[in-house]
């Protein structure tokens, strides 16, 4: 395609009044809808118009492309193409942002002239999905390339609006579409084509008319945004006094620190209570002592935030308890959005294994369990197994209230004694380096990041954290020691396996070596 | 039931003479053939052609009405062979399916039918899958064409072209005691156009009427000696037959200035995307009148060879666009004009690419390379030698995400692969083969299983080099389509008879699901004129195999994982057959919806399942997409200072099927997934027992909060 041959600007012969028009949508999303429509609007309107698609397999969820061209309708039937060429649209029809973004891979976005509409939410491609960190396309930097590409842009998040209407984002697009005014349609027209359409007119309509007003208006981002929300906390009196102090405390921190700090007391504070809430603000303070100005506080701020993180473990007594707060139930309620007389029921999915069940029990009783794989193995055949727990039901919740009330013992158990060592270390680690290696110490707190997950998941994370540790002890004294380490960082989220670890982990030790 | 119902669009086959037929190419070519007096139609569903049959099947009516016999073929196959009905009857008809491996699967019938010949109308309608969205390259029904001699229709891509080469292919046909292949391009299916309508015919004789009066020619046999006398007849009675009717009815069209000193040769099907070129190249414009001299095949086979000659007359050279190779087209037309004594060259391949769809950008650029050469006066300067170094489309490509196809929101197969990935990672690595469906979809991430797909029903039978057996045992997947169309005997049968000690895996989704939820012998639906309900599980036991288990709910991933283990270890000799049944998602949505809305409206009780994340609990570790790829199973980013990665979340599109609260139960994943049932309607005793529930309930939430502190998100 490189190679193509591209036509200077301004040398193409237009007919008269013929127009070029690409829906890309995503399969299933009702690209097939938005074009019949249009073709109907061009009919309506005295124009002939050609439509073609290529549905055949694309239509489950891969991306689709429908083509139309329309011009006044004469005596001769005119001879129309059946699928879009680079740099000879008009207008392109995007339900997604990165289809908008593939129409302009494609060349269909010509800046002397195409308009193109599209929504800028966006459906993940399974090769986002699968990242065990962070695979997201940069939505922003496709948007901002679309729009410097473009005659002209509508953009704004049309499958919100859809969905608040109740429709489908096939009717919003109809709307930006009409509003745009890149067609030269009346707005009735456009109207009438939905309601001979004949399904769900009232709910297309709405989203239909919310959307063009948008398009027309230039829409407020601020539209599509949520609302703000801020956290208020209820309890005993007395707790909620020691809490502003804690917050006082807070305050007092430099400014990026006290953020970061500020959501990770409240985490604490949730996972267990204020008194381990007041102990991570100590540490967290101890921290901001060895720090400094200079490096933005860097150093304490990454400290707060994993270190927050890092006491916050996932035991059976957390899952428990998060599954029984009122939060909780109105989070699902709004969710599955019932109606007012309809009732819900929830079934939590759970799968306890023997490492789970034992990690509750008292430290030096645990450590015996663990010591002997026979005793092991039987626990884990009498726990081991799929749960569905009814938690709307008296039985299910009381056990799993009960369970989330057993706070007061986590520091007794086996678990919190693992965790607090394989912390200790870690921190401890991190504050030997600082004065040493400032960079090298805050990449250390970050690696923290690689630890997330249950089960499998979980120790897989875990042996990432190690093999990341001894690269960074390998590392040491390096003057590009915390670069390596990030890059080792990022190889670990890119993969389940740790296979892109270990690989950079090689490449490192080629240079030591070599060094 | 198809996945698309043409319940509204076929009332549209009824209109006559005097009124226009408004609609896709695929229904224009239904009223064609209802217009030609057609007495029998069948195929076999597969893109682009699946409508085709969709639409047919819609149109029982219409069709018995006018004692028009319609019938589902098993195979492509089985379909050409019905068109044995016109070898001895003046009756006309037409079968349709997939161009690219269905004329392969075709071939036996063809080979025999184009043999002895047809007396009727004998027509096959085939879909090419050429470019964009195809499932499978073709590899053109042109050499089909030529081996059996049979003629090959390529109508320009617009309706009025396409029915009328429905009714020129009959003629032609009828006129040389040939079949013949009219093929449309994917695109050409799904155009939206217009024609004028005329009358539907009733045929002149039923095929009911024929069987009252049986009538048989041995000399039309295909079996030696009446084979020779074919084989001379072809090419000594029927092709010269047809190049004399084709010239003599104008089927192919001259376009353009008379004696220019270039011209083009196009497949018809390919016109439009030309004339599109020559509009760019300010050398036509929209309505076809072109400056360039064009011979439009309508027919790409045979060629006419007087024809082609006359409109060399005068010319220094031709450019044929003729997609795919080899190019016959381009070799033919050049021996012609190397036998003639015209100083005219053909040229063709070179400029155009030798494969590959004929796209826009690939026309234009082959067309101008052409005109450069070989009349550079009819180019402006600027178009002669643009400037290349303009680069509008700015560098993207690595930011946008590739999205492939893959399996829906729901689909029951995604659960037996996760399963399939579970025991992959417990025992090793598996060979595995496919097949053709849906549930080819294994192949891509996030489940990467499976090397091979050798064609419909072949799965099993593509890893019979695997029979004997080894350390681990090799897997095949097989759809319900596949099998019922070649899988029984081809895989199944095969794998009783040579002892096979492998494991196959019948995907049974109820319905042809990839081709678009068309009904196939073992489907549930009730079908007034088909006999469904046929057991997968007794056809393969009737062929021999012994050990076949059934898991009636695929979203059971740990029991899909336990039967492939014990498939994998077991003593037992002969094929292991797991036949892993939930109904298509699609289909089954399709279905219900409409019932269940009825069922809240009238006051019934209706449970609707939904599946959910709780976000505290979620990690962002994505492990369950990774055993996943639901569409509804997607990423969500909190407004936590405290997270680096999005977490999970099931969007509004999730239809409760449970695949990933399964999936984080067999695999061990996490406890973050949750199943929200709303009961609409519930039972008086029901509602006051939940309304008690959520009082002790409520009255605990409160107790505890009382003691603790709480966080509670409101307004700013």
């Amino acid at each position: 395609m490189n190679d193509q041959f591209i036509l200077p600007v301004g040398s193409f012969t237009h007919a008269e009044g013929l127009l070029k028009l690409s829906v890309h949508a995503v399969g299933g999303q009702g690209g097939g809808v938005l074009t019949n429509w249009i073709v109907a609007l061009a009919e309506a309107n005295g124009y002939y118009a050609q439509s073609t698609s290529v549905p055949g397999l694309a239509q489950r969820t891969g991306s689709t492309i429908y083509y139309v061209e329309m011009m006044p309708a004469t005596e001769t039937t005119p001879v129309l193409a059946l699928m879009p060429a680079p740099g000879d649209v008009d207008v392109v029809v995007a339900s997604e942002m990165m289809e908008a973004g593939r129409a302009v891979e494609r060349g269909f976005v010509s800046a002397g002239r195409t308009t193109v509409i599209t929504s800028t939410h966006r459906v993940y491609a399974t090769s986002e999905k699968l990242i065990p960190g962070d695979g997201r396309a940069d939505r922003e930097r496709v948007l901002e390339l679309t729009r410097a590409s473009a005659k002209r842009t509508v953009a704004f998040d049309m499958h919100d609006f859809a969905k608040r209407s109740k429709s489908h984002v096939s009717a919003s697009l109809f709307g930006a579409l009409a509003g745009s005014g890149a067609l030269p349609f009346p707005v009735e027209s456009y109207v009438s084509v939905i309601e001979a359409s004949g399904r769900g007119v009232a709910a297309s309509l709405d989203a239909f008319h919310k959307a063009r007003e948008a398009a027309q208006t230039g829409v407020d981002e601020a539209a599509n945004a949520p609302v703000a929300k801020r956290a208020e906390v209820r309890g005993p009196e007395k707790k909620r006094a020691e809490w502003q102090r804690l917050l006082t405390r807070v305050e007092a921190l430099p400014g990026p620190v006290a953020e970061m700090a500020k959501a990770g007391l409240r985490k604490v504070a949730e996972f267990q209570d204020e008194r381990l809430a007041g102990d991570y603000l100590t540490t967290v303070e101890e921290a901001v002592a060895g720090d400094d100005a200079d490096h933005m506080w860097l150093y304490s701020t990454t400290f707060a935030k994993y270190l927050a993180n890092a006491l916050c473990y996932d035991d059976l007594i957390r899952v428990a308890d998060l599954k029984t707060r009122a939060a909780r139930f109105a989070r699902v309620r709004d969710h599955a959005d019932p109606s007012d007389t309809a009732l819900l029921r929830t079934t939590e999915y759970m799968h306890p294994r023997a490492e789970e069940v034992v990690g509750m029990f008292p430290a030096a009783l645990g450590r015996k369990v663990e010591a002997s794989p026979k005793l092991f193995a039987w626990i884990d055949r009498r726990v081991n197994k799929g749960r569905r727990y009814r938690s709307d039901g008296i039985v299910a919740f009381v056990a799993l209230y009960m369970l989330g009330g057993l706070k007061p013992i986590r520091r007794f158990t086996l678990r919190d004694a693992q965790e607090r060592e394989h912390r200790e270390a870690w921190l401890s680690y991190a504050r030997h380096l600082l004065p040493r290696d400032y960079d090298l110490a805050v990449e250390v707190l970050a690696c923290r990041r690689l630890i997330k997950g249950y089960s499998d998941t979980h120790a897989r994370g875990l042996s990432k954290f190690d093999l990341a540790m001894q690269g960074a002890r390998k590392l040491e004294g390096r003057a590009d020691a915390a670069e390596w380490l990030r890059r080792l960082r990022t190889a670990a989220l890119s993969d389940p396996s740790d296979q892109p670890l270990r690989d950079a982990l090689k490449t490192v030790d080629s240079f030591l070596d070599a060094g | 039931m198809a996945e698309r119902s043409f319940a509204k669009e076929v009332q549209d086959l009824w209109i006559g003479e005097g009124e226009t037929f408004r609609g896709e190419g695929i229904l224009g070519i239904t009223k064609a053939l209802l217009e030609c007096g057609v007495g029998y139609v069948g195929g076999y569903q597969g893109a682009p052609i699946s409508h085709l049959m969709d639409v047919l099947a819609d149109a029982q009516d219409i069709l018995g009405e006018l004692d028009v016999r319609f019938e589902a073929n098993a195979s492509e196959a089985a379909a050409t062979a019905m068109l044995a009905a016109s070898v001895h009857y003046p009756i006309r008809g037409a079968v349709a399916f997939k161009g690219p491996v269905g004329v392969n699967v075709a071939s036996d019938a063809l080979a025999n039918l184009a043999s002895g010949g047809v007396t009727g109308g004998a027509m096959l309608i085939v879909g090419e899958d050429y470019g964009e969205g195809s499932a499978i390259m073709q590899e053109r029904s042109h050499a089909f064409a030529m081996k059996s001699q049979v003629w090959l229709l390529d109508p320009r891509p617009n309706l009025v072209s396409m029915t009328k080469a429905v009714r020129d292919g009959f003629e032609l046909s009828e006129a040389t005691n040939t079949p013949v292949i009219l093929e449309l391009r994917i695109r050409a299916c799904h155009v939206h156009g217009t024609f004028e309508a005329r009358d539907n015919q009733r045929p002149p004789l039923s095929v009911r009427e024929a069987l009252s009066a049986p009538r048989r020619d041995p000399s039309r046999l295909a079996l030696p000696p009446f084979a020779y006398a074919h084989e001379h007849e072809k090419v000594e009675s029927r092709w010269p037959r047809a190049i004399e009717h084709i010239m003599d009815n104008g089927l192919n069209e001259r376009m353009g200035p008379k004696n220019a000193k270039i011209g083009v040769v196009v497949q018809g099907g390919l016109y439009n995307t030309l004339n599109r070129a020559l509009e760019r190249l300010e050398l036509a414009d929209a309505y076809g009148n072109s400056d360039v001299e064009i011979y439009c095949l309508n027919v790409t086979y045979p060629l006419a060879e007087p024809e082609f000659l006359r409109f060399c007359e005068g010319k220094d050279a031709v450019l044929v666009v003729e997609e795919g190779q080899p190019n016959y087209i381009e070799q033919a037309l050049g021996g012609m004009l190397h036998r003639s004594d015209l100083p005219t060259r053909a040229y063709g391949k070179g400029y155009l690419p030798m494969a590959g769809e004929y796209q826009a950008p690939v026309m234009l650029e082959g067309l101008r390379g052409f005109l450069a050469d070989h009349a550079p006066d009819m180019l402006s300067p600027a178009l002669r030698a643009p400037n290349r170094s303009e680069t509008e489309v700015p560098e993207i490509a690595d930011a946008v995400p590739a999205r492939p196809p893959g399996f829906c929101t729901g689909c029951p197969e995604r659960p037996i692969f996760a399963g399939m990935k579970l025991i992959d990672e417990e025992i090793g690595p598996h060979q595995i083969a496919c097949d053709i469906g849906c549930h080819l979809f294994s192949v891509l991430p996030p489940f990467d299983l499976g090397g091979t797909t050798m064609g419909f029903g072949l799965g099993p039978a593509s890893n019979a080099a695997f029979d004997g057996g080894g350390e681990r045992r090799a897997i095949s997947v097989m759809g319900d389509g596949g099998f019922w169309h070649n899988g029984l005997a081809s895989s199944v049968g095969n794998a009783v008879f040579n002892k096979s000690d492998n494991v196959i895996v019948i995907v049974d989704n109820y319905y042809a699901a990839a081709t678009g939820g068309q009904d196939i012998p073992s489907s549930r639906s009730k079908n007034p004129t088909k006999q469904t309900g046929n057991s997968i599980e007794g056809a393969v036991r009737g062929i021999g195999v012994n050990w076949v288990r059934t898991i009636d709910r695929t979203y059971d991933v740990a029991k899909v994982r336990d039967t492939l283990r014990e498939a994998l270890t077991t003593d037992a000799e002969g094929p292991k057959v797991i036949i892993a049944s939930s109904e298509c998602m699609l289909n089954r949505q399709r279905r219900e919806r409409p019932e269940k809305a009825r069922a809240i409206a009238e006051g019934r009780r209706v449970l609707r399942p939904k599946f959910g994340v709780d976000e505290d609990v979620c990690t962002g570790d994505h492990a369950c997409m990774r055993l996943s790829g639901c569409p509804s199973l997607t990423l969500k980013e909190l407004d936590d200072p405290l997270r680096d990665d999005p977490v999970a979340s099931i969007d509004e599109s999730c239809v409760g099927c449970g695949n990933c609260g399964e999936v984080a139960d067999a695999a061990v994943l996490c406890p973050s997934f949750y199943q929200a049932d709303v009961i609409e309607n519930p039972g008086r005793w029901e509602a006051a027992r939940d309304r008690m529930t959520r009082r002790i309930i409520v009255w605990l939430q409160n107790r505890r909060a009382a003691k603790r502190l709480m966080f509670e998100e409101v307004a700013a």
